[in-house]
């Protein structure tokens, strides 16, 4: 990669960071680099190879049930795939997934930092993720066969299984390590490394979205840890904790895990809010409507995300208190992401908008978040969720919000700092194509889902009534659709990397954010002396002139 | 959506009905939104944008509004899953044992079966348990749902309103064949339900059963 960017050359003074020599060169000095940007990008490798691995096992999944009856795997193997795919996706790709790669790569520069607080233990934590998913990896060859619990891990099935469940265990475990770090990292660098003048209120939104989510990381990722290593002594050495065969209780494993694991769903969506929050006030040119308003809506979805957990259990029959109190703050959970919704809207009226593909992105990340969020609202009702509870009704909802909104706000991510990163320009016309077939497979593959969900059609079943058969067909249609637009993305950034066009622009889209005073790419410590900030984020004060200018003419 | 053919169903359909109709409207408002002002104000169209940073009579309509909706949703939910666990205390019982992947209930009387057989128009009460793992007992027409746990009891009820056939379903995952975990529910008129708890076999049931079909 380092001769491509030589090829670019930066802008006449100091190389760029893509260039820089340190102590190590060749692919040392890539993996002993502590340089946040270069630990950005072997995140935003090593992440798009599960994330691939991941897509695979789902691809498979939905042609095992294009059909009812056997097509083409035994259950035993449906079951690992389901299992191997939700964790793959949850532990590899949606929970570092955006903090990961642009938390890592662009929150120093937005705060106008050269590092984050603590870069080795930024790269430590990139070692224990990939250590993690090998790991991950790894269970599916291993004798005994991959996992076959769901990613849930409920007890007691996952205590009496013969499957690898000890080394998924494990590998979460890790995974967990390295989000609690990369939190501890974010949150002291937001703390103490802001520039000159960088307020509180100076911050970018995507700053707010990836302190928040930060908090949550570091408060609530031990409490799974935790759990899962309980789990492992109650196998490996027979104690009672949570297997009612030897006195232990399901339901509080259920509360533990989801004491993190609802969190966690806020842990993915908040950066990707952070995303969306960054990317429309360049796109409409315009100040963001209700500044405020949205970050403090992060805090309030950190805070009040992490009181809700017991939504997943309305039908394990917790005491009538518990459910009232979970459904009622569930519901009102809802509010700060409604906020959010409604501020972005606001900020397109009067705009001067462009819809290049980062803002087709996140357009669509509005659309489908709506219905996953509206959904979700759904599930908090009691009675309702009675019905939709472990249905497909769920797993559309999750993918609307997890895939729909998080997946959906990576690739916005992606397409919006792509030059930044790389110095390079992708095929515009490509990438359009290939968000609409994203954009259209996406709404085929999980739409239905809803429907049948709501019918009676349970989830992690391997084969179905023939009623749901054309509920089913059109899902699996649905995903090689999708499959089509991913693969074309992926192909055009790769094309970009290789032979793009050379951007040497520092600011392609005219963002106001401190990544676009820079040079493209960054230089090794991002600035040539450090910013001082006098301005908020999103002011574009020419509309303002351009105004007075007519008005005198 | 399905009949009216279980107590919960006329009280969840219409709670669905209304969190639908306000989310349909939410959604077609924002989306119409954002499409009319892309077009609009594109660029080509509009090459200078104005600066608004907020309004806060605006930001106050979209807070109080939602919370409140939200807060009726909430209410119809509640009040909806207080019958779930109201029992009548006329309620038949049944037994129900769970085990990887098959359900059995077990009447009063000591008949144990494995299709669940109930009176139209009565209460019945199931106690349900498993005797390996978690599984869930769904009846999707009824809008019924209760987790099944191993060493501890959990009590679910309906009333049928209409005789029929109906799916069980397990919607907790248990393992190889999990998506196999299917029964049935027959409701039955309540004298031929009398006929069956008397003592006669599952097939006479259903011979009789069958007569008593082409009757009508």
């Amino acid at each position: 990669m380092s001769t491509v960017a030589a090829a670019t050359g930066s802008n006449g003074h100091e190389p760029s960071y893509l260039d820089y020599k340190g102590k190590h060169s060749g692919i040392l000095g890539w993996i002993l680099s502590t340089d946040h940007k270069r630990i950005g990008i072997l995140y935003l490798i090593s992440l798009s190879l599960f994330f691939l691995v991941g897509v695979g096992f789902g691809f498979l999944m939905r042609l095992e049930l294009i059909s009812p009856g056997r097509t083409i795997m035994d259950p035993q193997t449906y079951n690992s795939f389901f299992t191997l795919h939700g964790v793959i996706m949850i532990f590899l790709f949606v929970v570092p997934g955006i903090p990961a790669v642009f938390g890592n790569f662009f929150l120093p520069i937005l705060i106008g930092a050269k590092d984050v607080a603590f870069p080795r233990i930024n790269l430590l934590s990139w070692y224990l993720y990939v250590f993690g998913g090998l790991l991950a990896i790894v269970a599916i060859l291993l004798p005994g066969g991959p996992a076959d619990t769901g990613w849930t891990f409920y007890v007691p099935y996952s205590i009496r299984t013969n499957t690898n469940v000890i080394i998924a265990l494990l590998a979460a475990f890790i995974l967990g390590f390295s989000s609690i770090l990369t939190g501890l990292n974010f949150v002291t660098t937001v703390h103490r490394l802001k520039a000159p003048g960088m307020s509180w209120f100076k911050l970018p939104l995507s700053v707010w979205g990836l302190y928040s989510t930060a908090w949550v990381q570091v408060l609530a990722t031990p409490i799974i840890g935790i759990t899962l290593l309980l789990v492992a002594i109650e196998r490996l050495l027979g104690v009672g904790i949570f297997d009612p065969a030897l006195g232990g209780d399901p339901v509080l494993y259920q509360h533990l895990f989801w004491i993190y694991s609802h969190p966690a769903v806020y842990i993915m969506i908040l950066p990707a809010m952070g995303i969306v929050s960054e990317v429309i006030p360049v796109f409409s040119r315009r100040t963001i409507f209700g500044y405020k308003f949205i970050a403090f809506s992060s805090v309030a979805i950190a805070l009040f995300g992490s009181l809700v957990w017991a939504h997943h259990m309305f039908t394990a029959g917790m005491s009538d208190t518990g459910q009232f109190v979970f459904s009622l703050l569930t519901m009102l959970v809802a509010i700060p992401s409604a906020i959010k919704v409604f501020n972005w809207v606001a900020t397109l009226y009067k705009g001067s908008i462009d819809l290049a593909t980062p803002m087709l992105y996140v357009l669509a990340f509005i659309f489908l978040f709506t219905i996953g969020g509206l959904t979700g609202v759904m599930q908090g009702v009691l009675s309702i969720d009675i019905q939709v509870h472990d249905t497909s009704f769920i797993v559309a909802h999750f993918h609307y919000v997890m895939f729909g909104g998080t997946g959906f706000g990576f690739f916005a991510a992606l397409h919006y700092w792509f030059p930044k990163m790389f110095g390079k320009m992708y095929n515009r016309k490509t990438a359009k194509t290939s968000f609409w077939f994203l954009f259209i497979g996406f709404n085929l593959l999980y739409f239905p889902m809803f429907i049948m969900g709501w019918l009676g059609m349970p989830r992690r079943y391997y084969d179905y009534l023939p009623e749901f058969h054309s509920y089913h067909l059109i899902s699996t249609i649905g995903s090689w659709i999708l499959i089509i637009g991913l693969l074309l993305m992926v192909y055009n950034l790769y094309r970009a990397i290789r032979k793009g066009k050379v951007v040497t622009e520092k600011n392609v889209w005219g963002g106001e954010t401190l990544e676009w005073q820079i040079d493209t790419p960054p230089i090794h410590e991002n600035f040539s002396e450090v910013p001082v900030i006098e301005n908020d984020p999103y002011q574009y004060k020419m509309n303002e002139e351009i105004l007075e200018k007519e008005e005198t003419s | 959506m399905f009949d009216d053919v279980s107590n919960f169903v006329n009280s969840v359909d219409a709670t669905f009905l209304f969190t639908l109709i306000v989310s349909v409207f939410f959604l077609v408002l924002i989306t119409i939104l954002m499409i009319v002002f892309v077009i609009k104000y594109n660029r080509k169209r509009n090459p200078k944008g104005t600066n608004i940073k907020g309004n806060m009579v605006l930001e106050i309509t979209w807070i109080v509004i939602p919370t409140i909706l939200v807060l009726v949703m909430f209410w119809f939910g509640w009040e909806g899953y207080l019958e779930m666990v109201d029992v009548p205390e006329d309620a038949i019982p049944v037994n129900v044992t769970a085990k990887m992947w098959e359900w059995s209930f077990e009447y009063e009387d000591g008949t144990t079966t494995d299709t669940l057989y109930v009176p139209v128009n009565r209460p019945v009460k199931l106690i349900l348990q498993s005797v390996d793992v978690n599984h869930s007992f769904f009846i999707p027409a009824f809008r019924l749902k209760k987790d099944v746990f191993p060493n501890t009891e959990r009590i679910a009820w309906f009333q049928a309103k209409e005789t029929g056939e109906y799916d069980i379903a397990c919607s907790e995952y248990c393992g190889l064949n999990h998506s196999y975990m299917y029964s049935k529910i027959i409701v039955l008129p309540d004298e031929d339900f009398n006929n069956w708890m008397y003592g006669m076999s599952e097939e006479d049931l259903k011979l009789l059963n069958e007569m008593t079909k082409s009757d009508n």
